[in-house]
């Protein structure tokens, strides 16, 4: 057996590129990019790439931004080995929202500075990051800004890249700004659905009693906690003030189990209370399902999560375990091995003072390098999907 | 009145750049390379520790990691009493205290005064200023101010200014400067120095100068730092020396009306005592009826000259027909 133990890249030599890394981030912090409007983060990735002179730059259908950069491997196309690197480029915010970003001696405050910014500004300072190291990997790294990650965007861009790709893929790393130290290397099942309510005449509560009403029957579904399922509730509209009764309503939610029939099972019972509601109340209720992910992964004993785990061990970063629903259930899909990282520490997630913390991003750039030199290294063999290193 | 027209309206043609024209750098750098030029970006602050970080990472990356159009970035600061220098030196700038550049010219506290001892301090052959408190900053803040010096021997003083408030259904929208720029420097200048109206921002805070003209250069240290410029250079070289960028928006933090007050005292006193030192205080020109304002249309600027005769009538006790319907002798 090879020598598996990872080489470590170290956050202190990156002192030379710190101001590039930091200016890619707070540049795509102060580019909106709302899901379904990502074209200005997405040029601005594509210059990026063009300065950096990466091969095959494209913009795909699906709005993908794409840069090959050419490892010191021999042979065709059909021959090369690839590695992808993917950070999702769309924000949870509005284009018209403000996107200024903050910044102090040690942290930097935004809208979407962690989600994603912190990714995509990775993503595109990577090939200045290796060079400053003096690594050259011998396969091609694929760099891909995805789009269409939140919401209804149904992780389209992904799909579509994944779809399309040419080059055979060895292995994959999707990168989230926060948490340092995160290690996904399984997707979580997901439906992701509304319920809508419409109503002519429904007295003094509006679409608001037969919402509320709705929820109270899905918090009673019994066998959530035996499936080990979860159903979140994100968000109720309804209304706009305090004495007109709604005539529409909107529920939001996401089912998540690691297990798919159980994410089936739950939607069908959820299906049958909007049905039973629609039934017995003078209102209109409808059920759309707008996203859905099947769970899959690489396992616990898999080298690729081995590796990350002595890397981020070396680093002092403790590893938070744990699935994830965004662009790598689209890899695993696919029995692409795969990872999602977390580069930075942060806080205030999704609200206008989203906060990351300026120096453990060195320590999040070091273990994407030394994650990427250990794919590079391994063999096939090593990397196959479904490799279970406990049997050696 | 008619050949300072068409004066400003030639240097409006052949001067007024936007800063897209620009934005290839490498070409900026190969010009500048090629003509053997060091620029220095000097950043003078006074407790601008929330806005100087981004400041610095985003021109130094840009314009000295990526391409090294910019051979040393500097803040020079007139005593902070929060964390700007820190910050600044966290990022890579060099940080200097305004009063240990220079001690034995002594120290006082203004922007005019770090900008003076920069010339001393910075090593360029053109020095950019740059202003701390820029919230949206961008290369083209330093690249749109350079440009016009790297490529044109002739041209001393670029100027920048910020115009694009909203489009007008004709495609004309009036080009302002600021409040102080539009109440007191627009007319101060159409009544004394007409040609300098053709400058759309003179009041603003970003320029590149060669050092050559700086050297030479008389400095108020507060607000009449800019205006001064204007008239000692127009005066020593003539309006061709300068050039101005559109640089697009900027976002900054709004001042109060106090604030502009203390701002136009300060202009009015380095105005005046440039009338003094000319020789104008007591042989005024003869007083222009013409107000000069701009307009932009498309990518283009034209004057509006309006005239403005301000007539006066005499006490009305002087007025015959008054005195008799009072009964006054």
């Amino acid at each position: 057996m090879p020598d598996s133990t990872p080489h470590i890249a170290s956050p202190t030599d990156l002192a030379a590129v710190r101001e590039i890394v930091l200016g890619n981030i707070i540049t795509s912090a102060e580019t909106p990019s709302p899901t379904f409007g990502e074209e200005a983060l997405a040029a601005f990735i594509t210059n990026r790439f063009k300065e950096l002179e990466l091969t095959n730059i494209s913009i795909d259908e699906a709005g993908n931004a794409a840069g090959l950069l050419l490892g010191s491997q021999d042979g065709d196309m059909e021959d090369r080995r690839t590695i992808l690197v993917v950070a999702h480029t769309d924000k949870i915010w509005p284009a018209d929202t403000n996107h200024t970003a903050d910044v102090g001696a040690k942290e930097i405050v935004g809208r979407g500075i962690a989600d994603n910014s912190v990714g995509v500004g990775a993503l595109i300072s990577l090939p200045k990051v290796l060079k400053e190291l003096g690594i050259k990997l011998k396969a091609d790294l694929l760099l891909v800004g995805t789009t269409k990650s939140f919401g209804g965007g149904d992780l389209a861009g992904i799909r579509y890249f994944l779809e399309h790709a040419k080059p055979q893929i060895a292995a994959g790393i999707c990168l989230e700004g926060i948490e340092l130290g995160r290690l996904s290397f399984s997707s979580t099942g997901m439906l992701r659905g509304e319920i809508i309510v419409k109503s002519d005449d429904t007295g003094p509560c509006g679409v608001i009693g037969i919402l509320a009403t709705i929820v109270t029957r899905i918090l009673e579904i019994k066998t959530l906690a035996e499936l080990n399922t979860e159903v979140l509730l994100g968000s109720i509209e309804a209304g706009a003030g305090y004495n007109e009764p709604p005539r529409r309503g909107i529920l939001k939610f996401e089912i998540r189990s690691e297990d798919a029939e159980n994410v089936s099972r739950i939607h069908r019972r959820i299906k049958e209370i909007v049905e039973a509601t629609d039934a017995h109340c003078d209102a209109k209720c409808v059920l759309d399902v707008l996203a859905k992910r099947t769970p899959g992964e690489i396992r616990e004993g898999h080298p690729l999560v081995n590796s990350a785990r002595q890397i981020l061990k070396k680093l002092n970063v403790e590893p938070c375990v744990g699935p994830s629903v965004s662009e790598l259930s689209a890899l695993l899909d696919r029995r692409i091995p795969a990872l999602t990282l977390g580069i930075t520490r942060g806080k205030n997630r999704h609200t206008e003072n989203e906060t990351i913390e300026i120096d453990p991003i060195f320590t999040g750039l070091a273990q994407i390098v030394s994650i990427l030199q250990f794919i590079d290294g391994a063999d096939d063999e090593t990397l196959n999907f479904s490799h279970d290193a406990s049997n050696e | 009145m008619q050949a300072t027209s068409d004066k400003i309206n030639r240097w409006l043609e052949t001067n007024t750049y936007r800063h897209g024209k620009f934005w290839e750098i490498k070409d900026l750098v190969a010009e500048k390379e090629r003509k053997g030029l060091k620029i220095s970006l000097c950043i003078p602050t006074l407790n601008e520790e929330k806005t100087i970080g981004k400041v610095i990472i985003l021109l130094k990356s840009e314009l000295m990691d990526t391409y090294p159009l910019v051979d040393e970035i500097a803040v020079i600061d007139s005593g902070s009493s929060d964390n700007t220098l820190e910050v600044a030196a966290s990022f890579g700038a060099e940080t200097y205290l305004s009063a240990d550049i220079l001690p034995e010219q002594g120290f006082r506290p203004g922007k005019g005064e770090n900008l003076w001892k920069a010339i001393h301090q910075l090593k360029g052959d053109i020095i950019c200023y740059v202003d701390a408190d820029i919230r949206n900053i961008n290369k083209r803040f330093v690249t749109g101010l350079v440009a016009p010096l790297i490529y044109r021997d002739e041209v001393h003083y670029t100027k920048a200014f910020y115009d694009r408030p909203l489009a007008y259904s004709e495609g004309i929208r009036p080009s302002g400067g600021g409040r102080v720029t539009e109440i007191l420097v627009r007319p101060l200048f159409s009544l004394f120095f007409p040609e300098l109206t053709a400058m759309i921002q003179p009041l603003s805070g970003e320029y590149a100068v060669r050092r050559e003209v700086l050297e030479k250069l008389p400095f108020p240290i507060g607000y009449g730092v800019e205006t001064s410029h204007l008239i000692d250079v127009w005066q020593e070289y003539g309006l061709e020396a300068f050039a101005q960028t559109d640089l697009d928006i900027r976002v900054h933090r709004n001042q109060t009306t106090n604030d502009l007050g203390k701002m136009s005292f300060g202009i009015l006193q380095s105005f005046l005592s440039r009338l003094e030192s000319n020789g104008m205080v007591d042989r005024l020109p003869e007083l222009a009826n013409i107000y000069r304002q701009f307009q932009a249309k498309g990518e283009s600027y034209e004057q509006v000259l309006k005239e403005i005769i301000e007539e006066e009538r005499p006490p009305m006790i002087e007025i015959e027909e008054y005195r008799k319907s009072r009964g006054l002798e």
